[in-house]
């Protein structure tokens, strides 16, 4: 059997990619991706500008809207909305860890 | 190829109505999707369901599944003759693949081929794995085998099981629930377009010392308490090896001492910060001595921490 060799590169809000390298990343129209923006699902880090940029991590979002979209056969709208209450519960879940990682444990 | 009952993974009778299957889709759904549930085994669970979904909800695979007949659920079967003739093409091979693949070939082979019968550049699928790391892997960086079981198409469009082993380098960055994307290892695309993407979900292994917040640790410092009222230089383990730890006098129990760039490295530049949670720990089991000097040490102290409790 073949083994392939890689190299990995993180998906992190550091790093910028243009509108089109996202729609190419996540196999989806442009003109989805700016009904998204539209909707609130994704916002660029430079609104303001003609060439928008989004930070990688938003792929990751990207990708959760295209499964809540295809697995429960929502509308941009009911993707905008579910999208923004699992980022919440994603927010909170992290704030909790991190409560949890600065709690002093009971010493022996 | 084993057979599987779709009817039964929906909880449906075989005469199940269109308004029915979606009805049960959609309540099955929404207990098993991994980004809404936290059902255990919810993934697999849902991809079940909504490959049983992805059939019957279309007129024409259903048609073609319920003319598979009626077989035990794992019983391995092949399709008849007569089921060829309707359904198959004359280059589909039925060896070595699953049910999924036989249907997702029964509309993909169609889509394949364009109106003027010119084949449409097809970008290879997205493919997801998750992969859990320790400490000090993600400090380092590290590299991880993967072992996929995935469908490969043919030029004709049809697909083939296959086993690909992937050695990825793991670059230095990696926190709990951080992605990373392998670039060209998804499925391969079809007609010239692009190969699909592997994304890796990385998740930590506890660690026995360390607690993780995003790339900041957390460890307990246990000091005697003549450390934390004199002051004293202690040895502190980080994922880098040993460091000397000033401790000032007068310190408190669950103060932080920050520790910087110990932490574990970004993927972009930098590291996050080492924090050490000061706990003061008394001996178990003084013994006649310290027990001598700790009550000289009650006689003459005029401290009352209780101060503020007296006031109100």
């Amino acid at each position: 059997m073949q083994i392939e060799q890689t190299e990995g590169f993180w998906l992190h809000e550091r790093y910028e990619f243009s509108l089109a390298e996202l729609a190419d990343l996540s196999g989806l129209p442009e003109v989805d991706l700016r009904e998204w923006v539209d909707e609130g699902v994704l916002m660029p880090t430079n609104t303001q500008a003609p060439q928008w940029s989004f930070g990688l991590d938003r792929l990751v979002t990207v990708q959760l809207a295209c499964r809540l979209r295809k697995d429960f056969e929502l509308e941009p709208h009911g993707v905008a909305l579910v999208v923004t209450l699992l980022e919440r519960i994603h927010a909170l879940e992290s704030e909790v860890r991190d409560l949890q990682a600065k709690l002093p444990r009971v010493l022996r | 190829m084993k057979y599987k009952d779709y009817y039964a993974t929906l909880g449906l009778e075989r005469n199940a109505t269109a308004e029915e299957i979606k009805k049960s889709y959609r309540k099955l759904a929404r207990k098993y999707h991994p980004d809404v549930s936290k059902e255990p085994d919810g993934e697999e669970k849902f991809k079940e369901v909504a490959e049983a979904y992805e059939t019957l909800k279309d007129k024409d695979k259903r048609v073609a599944y319920d003319q598979l007949g009626s077989h035990q659920p794992g019983q391995d079967f092949r399709p008849t003759p007569d089921w060829e003739k309707a359904h198959g093409s004359p280059d589909f091979s039925f060896d070595g693949i699953d049910l999924s693949d036989l249907f997702s070939a029964f509309s993909g082979s169609r889509q394949r081929t364009g109106r003027n019968g010119a084949k449409a550049a097809i970008p290879g699928q997205d493919y997801e794995a998750n992969a859990q790391i320790s400490l000090e892997e993600a400090y380092r960086g590290t590299e991880l085998e993967l072992n996929l079981n995935v469908p490969e198409y043919d030029e004709s469009g049809f697909p083939r099981r296959v086993q690909r082993t992937i050695k990825a380098r793991i670059p230095k960055g990696a926190t709990d629930g951080l992605r990373l994307r392998l670039s060209g290892k998804g499925g391969k695309g079809l007609n010239g377009g692009r190969d699909g993407n592997l994304y890796i979900n990385i998740t930590l292994h506890p660690h026995p010392l360390f607690r993780v917040s995003s790339h900041d640790l957390f460890l307990d410092l246990p000091l005697t308490p003549w450390e934390a009222v004199l002051g004293a230089t202690v040895q502190v383990p980080t994922l880098g090896g040993k460091v000397r730890l000033k401790v000032p006098p007068g310190t408190r129990s669950g103060q932080q001492l920050r520790i910087a760039g110990r932490g574990l490295p970004k993927p972009h530049e930098g590291a996050g910060d080492l924090f050490a949670i000061m706990q003061i720990v008394v001996p178990p089991m003084p013994d006649e001595q310290e027990r001598t000097l700790f009550k000289a040490l009650a006689d003459i102290s005029t401290f009352n921490p209780r101060e503020y409790l007296d006031r109100s």
